[in-house]
């Protein structure tokens, strides 16, 4: 009654690692922040990404990766999501980036970078700030 | 995408137009309403599951085994898949794709996750209207998997044919706790996690406690299964296809339609009520004004109810004239 439409935000890990410790932090900040996050868990291909993202019609998507294949899976995730004309999200990216990445990874549509040791307040302004507002 | 836009969209198998419509839908939006309205004559032929249960018995895992099985049969396959709002923040996780995530790579299945809370319109109305959204999309099944705990909860089983309530052995607290309700609407019985110690005696209790609610026209099957195994899967699609049958070719056909229709607008009519006679009683500062007289002790409970339920007809009455 009170309440505006929820932020929703899918949070994925693509590639093969298992370590989804970090993932799960940001998903639980992120829904103590009044945001619906759907998890869908480890080694997700981009083109699973792109397809939840496209069925649950969220906001934004957050992907997880500390295998240090970015370079190689975000641009997939990217025309994944374009090939289905998921063309208004908001992306951001957290785990290991390396430093030297960043600006590229940016180029891509990841407008948030979120290292290592990020204070999840610093996401929850992020996603807040920038997110398209649901069901417009 | 406006609303004539979405409902030709849903109709032409646009996924992103569903996607959309269903946003819309959840949201309880004008456009959400036009859209619901418009594909309404497109719904009825789906047959519907509504799979419920305590958090953690494997109603996900089931409701992927049971959409693996369906899509083997040549079905598409519609999910809706409802998990609790955080009481503190309002906002959710939604972790039910996890069980289903080989799900989305097939195009003939379509997975939502929805919050308990994050719906404007009520959880039951807005579950049937996701259902229609899905039904009219076309899904040959469309299932709805939602944790049975409260009373919204027990209500979502009017927005499907076929409430298949799930529980498992727990030393046989499980079938205790039930809710009373829920044993009502359920139509088929799942003592899930079947590998594990009791899972005969849950069933036995189940036995009982249907025997106590005594003699319906459909007597609802207690199926075991081992959902994470994929055994009792076919078991399940089975029971739910007699069911459907049961609702379809039986003499109550007509009867049973007539009792979901009548209990989808009794449940819409009364959310709508409520949402607007506190709407304009907080409006004219009457809901206040009796909740401090209520507090002072000056006034009663109900007679406080009474009166605000006599203002808000009043103001309506002034309203028409
Ligand atoms: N032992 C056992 N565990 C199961 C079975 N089915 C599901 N589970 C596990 O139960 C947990 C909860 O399952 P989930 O499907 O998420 O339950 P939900 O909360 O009711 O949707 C998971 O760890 C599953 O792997 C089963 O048949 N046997
Ligand atoms: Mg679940």
């Amino acid at each position: 009654m009170t309440d505006e439409q929820a932020i929703r935000v899918l949070i994925a890990k693509p590639g093969l690692d298992g370590h989804d410790r970090g993932a799960k932090v940001v998903a639980r900040a992120l829904r103590d922040a009044g945001m619906e996050v759907i998890y869908t868990g480890i080694r997700q291909t981009p083109e699973m990404i792109a397809e939840a993202a496209l069925q649950e019609d969220v906001q934004v998507v957050g992907l997880s990766i500390l295998s240090g294949a970015h370079l190689e899976l975000f641009p997939r995730v990217v025309s994944a999501l374009d090939e289905r004309g998921v063309d208004d999200v908001l992306l951001f990216c957290g785990g290991i980036i390396p430093e030297a990445d960043i600006a590229t990874v940016q180029e891509m549509g990841f407008t948030g970078v979120f290292g290592p040791g990020t204070n999840t307040e610093a996401i929850i302004e992020f996603v807040r700030d920038h997110a398209a507002s649901p069901a417009a | 995408m406006d609303a004539a836009e979405l409902i030709a969209g849903v109709g032409n198998g646009d996924r992103r137009a569903l996607a959309r419509a269903i946003t819309h839908v959840e949201a309880d939006t004008e456009t959400g309403r036009a859209v619901l309205a418009g594909l309404y004559p497109r719904t009825g032929q789906a047959r519907t599951v509504g799979v419920t249960g305590s958090a953690g018995v494997g109603k996900s895992t089931l409701v992927g085994g049971l959409a693996r099985a369906q899509r083997e049969r040549g079905r598409s396959v519609g999910i809706v898949a409802v998990d609790p709002s955080s009481p503190f923040s309002h906002g959710a996780i939604l972790g039910d794709r996890i069980r289903m995530q080989d799900l989305t790579s097939d195009s003939g299945v379509f997975m939502r996750s929805m919050a308990s809370r994050g719906n404007l319109g009520g959880l039951a109305e807005t579950a049937s209207g996701v259902v229609d959204v899905m039904d009219a999309a076309g899904y040959d099944v469309v299932i709805v998997e939602t944790v049975g705990a409260g009373q919204d909860e027990v209500e979502v089983a009017t927005a499907t044919q076929t409430t298949v309530l799930v529980t498992m052995p727990a030393g046989g607290d499980e079938v205790q706790s039930l809710k009373a309700g829920l044993m009502e609407v359920a139509q088929v019985m799942v003592v899930n996690k079947a590998d594990l110690a009791g899972a005969d005696t849950a069933a036995t209790q189940l036995r009982a406690l249907l025997a106590i609610a005594g003699e319906r026209p459909w007597k609802p099957p207690i199926l075991k299964a081992v959902a994470r195994a994929g055994e009792g899967v076919e078991e399940l699609v089975e029971a739910i296809d007699d069911h459907q049958a049961h609702l379809r070719g039986s003499e109550h056909a007509e009867e049973a339609r007539r009792d979901l229709a009548r209990a989808q607008v009794i449940s819409l009519a009364r959310a709508a009520l409520h949402r607007e006679a506190l709407d304009a009683a907080r409006r004219a500062g009457l809901l206040e004004e009796l909740v401090e007289e209520v507090a002072a002790r000056r006034r009663d409970p109900r007679s406080a109810a009474a009166a605000l339920l006599r203002g808000v007809k009043d103001g309506w009455a002034r309203e028409r004239d």
